[in-house]
């Protein structure tokens, strides 16, 4: 099945309106047959990106290639990608059958040959038998279903994704996140999906392109994105977090009055942001050589079914007005008892857990 | 939480919805008389008054005359012609605008609407009037073109079917792009470009996608034009110059000049029968049609 996708090279692509950068001389290599997320916050130009890519947005200057051949002027109609709209952007006009027959329609595919791609793209959507019903009888996660069928019915090598679930309930996007994912690894097509949402990223994807302000931020698989987050946008906008500002001096880190140890070495002199996931956190009982301690109080303590969410203010002399955030699973027998609210604690957090980013200095 | 107190509040809960039915009954009650009044009765009197005949005694020489005279026979002929024609150019002059005026942004589109809509805020007859003067033989059209060798003489473009045509599709064209514009901007723009994803080039998406979706607003707009179209009295008075007679006209005359109430109201009877008819199947057409099947 290696034949079956291509590798998408996307080098130098800007995009202006205005005064604007939508995109800002954005690379990216996307390897055949896997799955990229475009991840960031709204305005971020990761949806412009994927409109480059379908060609139905210019760059100003850049060059997308599919499998080495140039693209970034040839019309949207000829790039031969699977899209799968936001909105699921079914024709209203037609039913299911002959929404997902569209694209076979247009190639001049024989009818008989159109019947059996369109069955055989529903039975991959587990929607079998569904050909006549109309698109307004259809559950918005049918709809979506539908949308797929006919993005993979002409089996194209490249498949955009835009949004697609982001109209679904929690539930159903959950299922439709896992679904998808096995669906891509059957069809095996080079995907590129976009989203807001960090958890729909790290859980579908094979690699990661964290965009924001019109630029490329960081790229690499959820686990290097979450774990090892290369500046501070990543590191808020993957995953909980809290960000502790820290000063480094011949590369030694300090918050407030108190050394900090790093699981980088810090080359560099100058601001940095500590990352400090909740559930990395632990309540210390003594300190240890391999961890970093912060003192505090429980402010507030919030019961979240698997687990318990916890507010802690930290000691103001040696930190300033800061809080960390605390998750202990529910259930977990380490500790007798949780904290009570105004109990003075000690949080640790391990060396290899602690991890620093450059403070996001004012953005040009 | 007992029974008792649920039972005690029920009357009251009930008199509580009784009050508000009688509220939105007032407030629609002058609607409810005024079209009784106005509309109702008056075609009650009117189909009475079509079975009166010349000599006051019931009769349905009225309507024999109709199917009888050849006279009546042309005055359908045309008043279907004029309406056909006019709507055919309104639609073609139409559809392009409304489809443009989609594309564009919002604030240009609304300009271009002020543009559709500054007509309708001057006079019917102003602006039929504007056009005899424009289009006579010694108007501004005739005069220019003459004068930049367009034409080696003026050509007669009122007081026959062009000059009413011209006016009619003037006047009419409001009416078909107004439905036809909010049908398009309701078009999901993802739909076309989803079309083109698929494969399909601009031509093709714009027939197998657009189009289809944009029928709903063309047919509302159709209808709109044709039913206005066949009750249309002034343009076609002033611009046809007496030469095209459609069936309003002849009421008209049938009551100015013969007096004659029952002819009259036979003819306003039958029209009114054929746009209703008209609007029946095109409500069953639409509705059919509107996003269903194909087969």
């Amino acid at each position: 099945m290696t034949d079956s996708s291509l590798n998408i090279s996307i080098k130098d692509v800007t995009k202006t309106y205005g005064d604007f950068y939508a995109l800002k001389d954005v690379s990216l290599e996307v390897l055949s047959g896997e799955f990229l997320t475009l991840l960031g916050p709204s305005g971020s130009g990761k949806t412009t990106l994927l409109m480059v890519l379908a060609g139905f947005t210019s760059p100003d200057y850049g060059s997308v290639r599919f499998g080495g051949e140039e693209v970034v002027l040839k019309p949207p109609h000829l790039r031969g990608i699977g899209m799968v709209f936001q909105n699921y952007a079914l024709f209203p006009h037609m039913n299911v059958a002959e929404n997902v027959g569209y694209p076979q329609k247009l190639r001049g595919v024989s009818k008989e040959e159109t019947r059996k791609s369109v069955e055989n793209a529903l039975a991959t959507v587990k929607l079998h038998g569904l050909g006549h019903r109309r698109v307004d009888e259809l559950s918005g996660g049918q709809k979506q279903r539908v949308a797929l069928a006919r993005a993979i019915v002409f089996q194209p090598k490249i498949l955009l994704m835009d949004e697609p679930l982001s109209a679904l309930d929690k539930k159903l996007r959950e299922e439709m996140q896992i679904e998808l994912r096995q669906l891509h690894d059957s069809l095996n097509m080079t995907t590129v999906y976009v989203t807001h949402d960090q958890k729909e990223a790290l859980t579908m994807s094979d690699r990661i392109a964290v965009i924001n302000d019109g630029r490329l931020m960081q790229l690499g698989t959820p686990n290097e994105i979450y774990r090892r987050p290369e500046n501070a946008f990543t590191a808020d906008f993957i995953g909980e977090s809290s960000l502790l500002p820290a000063k480094v001096k011949n590369g030694i880190a300090t918050i407030g009055s108190k050394k900090l140890k790093g699981a980088q070495k810090l080359k560099e002199d100058g601001d940095f942001m500590l990352v400090v996931r909740p559930e990395k956190l632990f309540i210390a009982n003594k300190k240890a050589r391999d961890a970093n301690h912060f003192e505090g109080l429980v402010e507030d303590s919030i019961f979240q079914g698997e687990s318990q969410l916890m507010v802690i203010k930290l000691d103001p002399e040696n930190y300033g007005e800061r809080s960390l955030r605390l998750r202990i699973p529910n259930g977990s027998t380490s500790l007798g008892k949780l904290p009570d609210i105004n109990e003075k604690i000690i949080l640790g957090l391990k060396i290899t857990d602690s991890y620093f980013v450059e403070a996001a200095n004012g953005r040009d | 939480m007992g029974g008792t107190k649920l039972n005690s509040n029920q009357a009251e809960l009930a008199q509580l919805a009784r009050r508000e039915h009688f509220t939105f009954f007032g407030l629609t009650l002058p609607y409810l008389v005024l079209v009784g009044a106005m509309i109702i009765a008056p075609i009650g009197w009117l189909f009475f008054l079509s079975f009166i005949g010349r000599d006051g005694s019931f009769s349905i020489e009225n309507y024999e005359r109709m199917i009888n005279s050849k006279a009546y026979i042309r005055i359908f002929l045309t008043t279907f012609k004029i309406s056909i024609l006019t709507t055919f150019f309104c639609a073609l002059l139409g559809y392009p605008l409304a489809y443009f005026m989609s594309q564009i942004s919002r604030k240009w589109a609304n300009i271009c609407m002020i543009g559709v809509l500054i007509p309708f805020w001057t006079s019917l007859l102003v602006r039929t009037y504007a056009w005899l003067v424009l289009l006579q033989k010694k108007g501004l059209v005739n005069t220019i073109a003459v004068d930049l060798g367009l034409l080696s003489e003026p050509i007669k473009f009122v007081h026959n079917t062009s000059g009413t045509l011209i006016g009619m599709v003037h006047i009419m064209l409001p009416f078909l792009i107004l439905p036809l514009y909010a049908n398009m901007r309701a078009i999901d723009p993802h739909c076309v470009k989803a079309a083109s994803s698929l494969g399909a080039t601009s031509i093709r998406a714009f027939w197998t996608v657009f189009f289809p979706l944009s029928m709903p607003g063309l047919l509302a707009g159709l209808l709109i034009v044709f039913v206005l179209c066949l009750g249309f009295y002034v343009t076609p008075a002033v611009l046809g110059g007496g030469k095209v007679i459609m069936a309003a006209m002849k009421i008209s005359s049938n009551i100015e000049l013969y007096f004659s109430w029952g002819a009259a109201s036979a003819l306003g009877v039958v029209l009114l029968a054929v746009t209703m008819l008209i609007l029946f199947i095109a409500s069953k057409l639409v509705s059919l049609d509107q996003f269903g099947q194909r087969s």
